[in-house]
């Protein structure tokens, strides 16, 4: 060959390439060393480093492959790889291939544990102030865990032995294999949408770690984490500790010990109430007879045991009162008669009835002397009175018409002057013994110095 | 509250407060004998809400949120 040819750089790759591919020793390769320089594209390829002591080799795992990985790898973990070796032709450099990625040493599921428990520790989640209180007589209670196994079992048989007064309600899920953490969450989902759970157990029985794993997924952490009612994580048996044990208001060892942390046991709740009944009995009936004891106390006192007692002095004082009352008014009544015989004796002396004797007396003999003086004067007055009698009879002009003498009347008016006549009227003429009607006929004046 | 309507929960808490303001002491007979009234009230409703739940309600709330009674496997294992 005098000519030489000259390859292009594409070609030599493409040839170097070539014998990579045809070695059937790099095709599938296990490898183990130290990660470094780990970086996570977002795309999810992984691009790191594998070394040793002395060599390193670039490495790369694809987004479909690391999609599979339980753990997150970090620079200076120590893994086990499974993969082939290729040519990347743009740079030219051969790398690493991984398909699947182990941790060396410790388990990748017990990383992937650690790192999940350590963010969701970060975000607080675990915090004793997020736990909700479970309720000591739960009405409702919820059991997310599959329908078949001796989880369930174990719980419903639980619950019904120590108290059947809650209801269950089951919340079927898948618990194992790659439906699980989702399955679990629904149904977690669907016991919060539950009107009325007071509480809700989640669990599974015993299994290996791959069996326990949904426990250990982030959604149901986070769902567990989430919930509005109090949780209960009931994870395979005592040593198992799953993230969502972390989570939960409440961690019990095995579904059996969380029925019995959800509810309370009957036998030693009616034995509580036995006693609580007995509490208030005696309690009361110390109370009743304390204030039987106070009231037995007071009656017994001094002045209600001998109510007399109480009035004695003032009966006494009455009686001494009315005693002496009686006996100053028997005095006043004494003093008041003596005064009154007294007064009635001198009244006695004083009495009229002798004056009025004397004075009778003297009444009669001026009586006696009156009608003397009295008879005397009349008869005075009638030898006086006769010998006027005597004397007017002599005088009585009838006396002288005896002798021939006449009154003459005209109206009943003595006559005594011609002048004084009604020649047109009667005259009266009255004689010693009797009267006589005359008429004048005429009237005869009388000269003076006639007689006639 | 009567005696239907009433939790069990709150029955016993009620039952554990009488106890309680019982055992301060100081409560006026008229008040102990009415607590004493009460307090026997709720031990019975609390002792019969215990003796009368025979029957444990379970059941199965499937997807569609319907609910259906839970067959215990434990026959099927005891008759095993």
């Amino acid at each position: 060959m005098t000519t030489t040819s000259y390859l292009t750089v594409k070609a030599l790759t493409k040839y170097i390439k070539r014998k990579f591919d045809a070695d059937p020793h790099l095709r599938n390769v296990y490898v183990k060393g130290e990660l470094s320089n780990v970086k996570i594209h977002s795309s999810g390829h992984i691009y790191f480093t594998i070394k040793d002591d002395q060599t390193r080799m670039p490495a790369v795992m694809f987004a479909a492959q690391a999609r599979n990985m339980k753990f997150r790898p970090e620079s200076g973990m120590n893994v086990l790889l499974q993969g082939d070796v290729n040519v990347y032709e743009g740079s030219g450099q051969y790398q690493f291939y991984a398909q699947v990625m182990q941790p060396d040493g410790i388990g990748e599921l017990y990383i992937a544990f650690e790192q999940l428990k350590e963010k969701l520790a970060k975000e607080g989640l675990f915090q004793p102030s997020r736990k909700k209180q479970i309720p000591k007589y739960p009405q409702k209670i919820g059991v997310v865990t599959a329908t078949t196994g001796a989880a369930i079992r174990d719980i419903v048989t639980t619950i019904s032995r120590r108290y059947p007064l809650a209801e269950v309600l089951i919340f079927p899920a898948l618990v194992q294999g790659s439906g699980a953490a989702p399955s679990i969450v629904r149904a977690l989902k669907r016991s919060q949408e539950h009107p009325g759970l007071d509480v809700c157990i989640v669990g599974r029985g015993g299994g290996s770690i791959e069996d326990l794993w949904a426990f250990n997924e982030e959604i149901v952490a986070r769902e567990i984490a989430n919930s509005n009612i109090p949780i209960i994580s009931a994870v395979g048996h005592e040593t198992d500790t799953t993230i969502a044990d972390f989570v939960a208001d409440l961690r019990a060892p095995t579904p059996t010990a969380a029925a019995e942390l959800a509810v309370p046991n009957q036998l030693e709740l009616l034995e509580r109430i036995a006693s609580r009944k007995s509490q208030i009995v005696s309690m009361v009936t110390a109370i009743l007879s304390h204030e039987r004891k106070r009231l037995h106390r007071v009656k017994s006192a001094y002045p209600l045991a001998y109510p007399e007692r109480l009035y004695r002095p003032f009966v006494e004082k009455l009686t001494r009162l009315s005693e002496q009352f009686e006996k100053s008014g028997r005095t006043i009544l004494d003093q008041k008669q003596e005064r009154h015989r007294q007064q009635k004796m001198r009244l006695t002396l004083q009495n009229p009835y002798r004056t009025v004797h004397q004075y009778q007396k003297e009444v009669n003999s001026y009586e006696t002397r009156l009608q003397i003086a009295t008879e005397k004067n009349i008869q005075a007055k009638g030898h006086s009175f006769s010998s006027k009698i005597q004397l007017l009879e002599a005088l009585n002009p009838l006396k002288i018409m005896d002798r021939g003498y006449s009154i003459t009347y005209q109206n009943d008016q003595v006559v005594k002057s011609v002048y004084d006549v009604d020649v047109n009227k009667p005259l009266h003429i009255k004689l010693q013994d009797g009267v006589l009607l005359a008429s004048i006929d005429s009237i005869n004046k009388q000269s003076k110095g006639e007689s006639s | 509250m009567t005696k239907n309507n009433v939790s069990f929960d709150q029955a016993i808490q009620q039952l554990e407060e009488i106890v309680r303001k019982l055992e301060q002491g100081d409560v006026p007979l008229e008040d102990a004998i009415s607590l004493y009234k009460k307090g026997m009230e709720l031990s019975s409703v609390c002792h019969d809400k215990l003796q009368n739940a025979e029957k444990q309600l379970i059941s199965i709330i499937d997807d569609n949120g319907e609910k259906k009674p839970f067959e215990s496997t434990e026959k099927e294992d005891a008759s095993k």
